[in-house]
């Protein structure tokens, strides 16, 4: 078990494994093909809405900007982080709790956004995008003719 | 499956003897490797900058503790709050002889690398065998 977000995944892991014996045992391709590598867990994320934008903020210490893809399609964002494992061969680690590895993050935004406007800014490992709102889902302050 | 946030930050156990700083702590990741002439300790302190990190190596034990400072004000209303924002704070009793003198410290992306080199006298020797 050398993954990142363990904790989470550990029942999930040995019943995984369990059905990749059981399918692996009669038929070896169809359990590579039903089970790719899928999320093996999710950074976290704290999402907050400005009047012209919306912000989603992630602590990915250690992600260079070559290992992230994020895009937006519709009103749903995802994020791809692909940190490969820099372990060594023949070190002894006495700890290992960073994660590391692929994982996949999709979240479902409140309003539309300008998906050509989209900026993302990753400083000392916290990833910031600022998603602008598209026209039609700015708040627009309506002003009340006084009837005289 | 309901939605799962499986790596929760971990608030700091055991927190630097008085703060005179409010809010939260928390314990860092870190992976610590040992090499043959130095231990590499590896820390997670996404947020910090280089500045306002402490290392201290003193009687054996090693204290990392980061300041990081609010990104966002006090009364944002999130939509989605999955981790809180503040300090890391961990210690750890490091056992090897540790030449603190030449102990190294690098940041860069969120990460804190450490360098404890190793004591002379705790080095591995090969012994040659005469035959």
């Amino acid at each position: 078990m050398t993954w990142g977000y363990r904790n989470w995944w550990l029942p999930f892991q040995s019943l995984r494994e369990e059905m990749d014996r059981l399918l692996a045992a009669t038929w070896p391709t169809f359990a590579d093909r039903l089970m790719p590598v899928f999320v093996r867990g999710q950074p976290l994320m704290n999402v907050w809405e400005k009047d012209d934008a919306v912000m989603v903020e992630m602590e990915l210490p250690g992600v260079k900007s070559e290992q992230l893809d994020i895009s937006v399609v519709g009103n749903e964002l995802s994020v791809k982080v692909d940190q490969p494992d820099t372990a060594k061969e023949g070190v002894t680690y006495h700890r290992r709790e960073r994660p590391v590895g692929k994982f996949t993050r999709v979240v479902r935004l409140p309003t539309e956004v300008d998906a050509g406007r989209v900026e993302a800014e990753l400083r000392n490992g916290v990833l910031t995008i600022t998603l602008p709102k598209s026209e039609k889902a700015k708040p627009r302050r309506i002003t009340v003719a006084a009837a005289s | 499956m309901t939605q799962h946030t499986n790596i929760a930050k971990t608030t700091a156990e055991t927190l630097p003897a008085e703060r005179t700083r409010s809010g939260r702590c928390y314990r860092p990741n870190v992976d610590i490797m040992e090499l043959a002439d130095e231990l590499l300790v590896v820390a997670d302190v996404p947020g910090a900058s280089g500045e306002d990190i402490d290392v201290k190596f003193e009687d054996g034990q090693l204290t990392i503790h980061a300041h990081v400072p609010q990104r966002q004000p006090e009364d944002t209303q999130y939509l989605l709050y999955e981790y809180g924002v503040g300090d890391y704070y961990r210690t750890f009793e490091v056992s090897e002889a540790i030449d603190s003198d030449k102990i190294t410290a690098e940041y860069a992306d969120g990460v804190l690398t450490l360098h404890l080199p190793k004591a002379e006298a705790s080095k591995p020797r090969k012994i040659a065998v005469k035959t």
